[in-house]
């Protein structure tokens, strides 16, 4: 049977795309990593912020001691290349739309922490072209992958919190008090609260709700109707930063 | 043909370019001895049989990588059906001496480690610069 | 098949210029490994203001990139011929704005050694992964055809058939390589002066007006310095079409203006205030914005009076005027402005630091470069063609470098003239020289 040249590049390249198009078929009808547990027993955890508490104790940083502490976060002079996993802002800059002039002065000097909300429906996921950011099934935590991060701060310009930094040197050198048990970042990837999720997995709580001294922060699972974190929400009105956005943040601030 | 002895030359030159690798060392009478690692004195086992880690404890980690960041898990249970942390520092770093065991070896073989160290911390480093 | 040997042969002007941009990647690629190692802390950048200058150059050049459909739509899709002779000029400027725009993003990542990840783990649902797609096909896309048809120019023979297809399928692509790059900014749900559904429609306007009036100046360029003319007709369609994007570029300007002003949402409006009107946040962005604002009211007259858009030293005046405020609405406004104020409330000033514009002047320097280059390669084939005098294994040999200067002399030589005389001598030096 004979055959041109150009009959044979044009079966071949037809081949080509069918084969690599059945590749394109598997990625995309890959399962969604299947559940270990039933719907019923995924967690999505959360936080509240009792402001009223932590106002209590003033000048107190203690949580954002214990974060850095705990996961080497460093420490920079210069606000451009600060680190910050859990940080305080006056209450005012975080819900600026809820200002009034009116307001007692208080809040606008109070110090309230701030961190990831690790929302329900978060838009730094959905921007990550490469997956280093994911929100998992299990206990709903946004979690971070440093082996995999490019460093292209997509993340950071899609959160509309302001709850991402990038490492923009190296930040070895400026770590104050090194723990060996966990790891540190390197420059040129984005890092964040996770949730202490290496703690969690020792049955532990987060390193900030632990040493809170006013217990300021309730920490559970917000799918369980019987833990504090729920009961605390039915009892009292609780704020979150720009609800109307549809991200659904799961930090809520008691006032 | 004139440029027969250029050819010639040019060759003999472009293949010792090539191989020098291979023999500098012979010429340069650098000992080649294959290099000498300190073992951990606790343990006589490692996670997995040490054949087994020779060819591919490249590919344990990285499957532990996966495990631990991506799903969540952390414990590993070994052939012998021991279990352990899956964690480089904690685990293979509470009996290996990076410099004394993992250096030498990559050194003497020439692998250079991807950038595993910018990150994980080394706890016989952290020891010795705190001395 | 590059017909690189094309652009290996050049008269001292062209050397000189190939060299000063050697020499400026060369500076910019040591300030880049400096970057490398040190980490973006070389840039001016910040935890507030996380995109900058890179990123700017890189949205900026998309729209470049993307106007090579505005000479390429006319001619093929509607057989407007007088755009003949631009098109494969539009062509490449468009591969080298791509390429621009794809170092521009190298160079802002973390991690570029991990550039891979994104066809490791693609990850659907990000726009992201979509432009680089959309990207990288549209630079395949164009290299395929102007290779194609550059060489079937050179052979004197019609491009195969399917070259056809190709370069209507790149119309489209050039639409959507521009609408992913706004959608990137479009679809996040925290940065309100991006949250607009005219963000991809402003991005194609300004694309249409800046990239073809860059494309205008590279054409008068390219007559001062080797004669070789597009025609009097090309320049002033395009003319036209820049005129037309102008104004719906600053048309869709009035119209966020309008509903931000308007509607009085803070949220809306302070972009505006710090952009043009002057606020409170001090930021280093409101000279800018005015700039940017005075040199397109500028240039729209310029534009939109015909006698002016007609007479070629104010049409070039006038491309540079949009060209230069564009760059500054995309390249610098847009990008850093939707990050002040942050989502905290701060105003933090974003100020490139020298290495960071040193690097930003090393990828534009490869632009230029490669433009260079390209045209060179384009004018020696098409020139080839044009002039009949020199034997055709001269212009072979020499890459047409001599049918460049006896085209720069005069316009029509007849044999035996001096030019042609000019030219053998040319022709029997480079053979002692050989």
């Amino acid at each position: 049977m004979k055959i041109t040249r150009k009959e044979f590049l044009k079966i071949s390249g037809a081949c080509l795309v069918a084969l690599s198009g059945k590749n394109v078929l598997a990625v995309l009808d890959s399962p969604v990593k299947s559940q270990t547990s039933s719907p019923s027993a995924r967690k999505q955890l959360g936080m509240i912020v009792d402001t009223r508490k932590c106002a209590k104790a003033k000048g107190c940083t203690k949580c954002i001691e214990a974060c850095n502490k705990a996961h080497n976060v460093p420490s920079f002079q210069d606000p451009a290349h600060q680190i910050k996993w859990i940080w305080e802002r006056p209450f005012v800059d975080l819900f600026s739309s809820y200002e009034t002039q009116y307001m007692e002065t208080s809040l606008k000097e109070e110090s309230t922490p701030v961190l990831c909300n690790h929302c329900d429906n978060p838009p730094c996921v959905r921007v990550c072209p490469t997956g280093a950011t994911w929100k998992r099934e299990e206990d709903g935590i946004v979690m971070m992958d440093w082996h995999r991060c490019i460093g292209c701060r997509y993340c950071m310009a899609a959160c509309p919190y302001g709850a991402r930094s990038f490492n923009w040197v190296d930040p070895r050198p400026h770590i104050e008090n090194l723990n060996p048990d966990f790891p540190t970042r390197t420059r040129g990837v984005v890092e964040k609260c996770t949730f202490c999720s290496e703690r969690l997995v020792k049955g532990q709580l987060p390193a900030c709700v632990e040493v809170c001294p006013e217990k300021a922060l309730v920490f559970g699972d917000l799918n369980d109707p019987k833990s504090e974190i729920r009961q605390m929400l039915a009892k009292d009105y609780t704020l979150r930063r720009r609800p109307e956005l549809g991200t659904g943040p799961n930090v809520f601030y008691l006032v | 043909m004139r440029d027969r002895l250029w050819i010639i030359a040019s060759l003999f030159l472009f293949v010792g370019f090539v191989t020098y690798p291979v023999w500098h060392a012979l010429v340069a009478h650098v000992p080649s001895r294959p290099p000498s690692l300190v073992l951990p004195a606790n343990e006589k086992q490692c996670v997995a049989p040490v054949s087994y880690m020779r060819a591919s404890h490249m590919k344990l980690l990285l499957d532990w990588r996966q495990q631990v960041v991506r799903e969540d898990k952390s414990k590993y249970v070994a052939f012998n059906g021991k279990v352990y942390d899956m964690s480089l520092t904690r685990t293979c770093l509470k009996c290996h001496d990076r410099q004394k065991f993992c250096v030498r070896c990559h050194d003497y073989a020439g692998v250079r480690t991807p950038y595993c160290w910018n990150c994980h911390l080394d706890p016989g480093q952290i020891k010795r610069s705190a001395r | 098949m590059f017909m690189l040997e094309k652009a290996m042969v050049g008269g001292r002007r062209y050397w000189i210029w190939v060299g000063a941009l050697l020499a400026v990647i060369a500076i910019a690629f040591g300030f880049y490994l400096h970057q490398l190692s040190y980490g973006l802390g070389l840039t001016g950048m910040s935890r507030d203001v996380s995109w900058g200058l890179y990123i700017g150059q890189f949205t900026f050049m998309v729209g470049v990139a993307a106007s090579a459909v505005m000479v390429v739509l006319p001619y093929y899709l509607h057989s407007h011929k007088e755009f003949a002779r631009m098109t494969i000029l539009g062509e490449f400027l468009a591969v080298a704005s791509v390429t621009m725009c794809m170092l521009f993003v190298m160079i802002d990542m973390g991690k570029p050694m991990r550039l891979f990840n994104i066809f490791l783990y693609p990850q659907f649902h990000s726009v992201m992964f979509w432009d680089v797609v959309a990207l990288s096909g549209y630079l395949v896309l164009n290299i395929t055809i102007t290779l194609v048809t550059l060489h079937a120019e050179q052979q004197d023979v019609h491009p195969p058939g399917w070259i056809k297809l190709v370069i209507l399928l790149s119309i489209p692509w050039a639409i959507s390589i521009h609408t992913v790059t706004g959608f990137l900014y479009a679809g996040l749900p925290g940065r309100m002066a991006w949250r607009t559904a005219i963000m991809a429609p402003r991005f194609l306007a300004s694309a249409f007006a800046a990239g073809p009036a860059l494309l205008i100046l590279l054409c008068f360029l390219l007559r001062r310095q080797t004669g070789f003319d597009v025609g009097r007709k090309a320049i002033h369609g395009l003319a036209v079409i820049v005129t037309y994007a102008m104004v719906i570029n600053v048309f869709f300007i009035a119209m966020e203006f309008f509903t931000a002003m308007y509607s009085r949402v803070p949220g809306l409006t302070e972009d505006f205030q710090d952009l043009y009107l002057g606020t409170v946040s001090h930021t280093s962005l409101l000279p800018w914005g005015r700039s940017s604002m005075i040199l397109m009211a500028a240039a729209l007259v310029l534009l939109l009076v015909p006698a002016l858009r007609r007479n070629e030293k104010t049409l070039a005046v006038a491309c540079a005027l949009v060209f230069s405020s564009l760059w500054i609405d995309k390249g610098v406004c847009m990008v850093v402005g939707g990050f002040i104020p942050s989502p905290l409330g701060t105003a933090t000033r974003y100020v490139p630091t020298v290495p960071e514009v040193i690097i930003t002047l090393g990828v534009w320097a490869v632009g230029a470069l490669m433009v260079t280059v390209f045209y060179k390669i384009a004018l020696s084939v098409e020139i080839a063609k044009e002039t009949s005098y020199v034997p055709a294994y001269e212009f072979a040999r020499t890459g047409g470098a001599i049918g460049l200067q006896a085209h720069a002399s005069s316009s029509v030589v007849a044999p035996g003239s001096s030019a042609t005389g000019q030219a053998k001598e040319e022709v029997s030096e480079r053979g002692k020289q050989e």
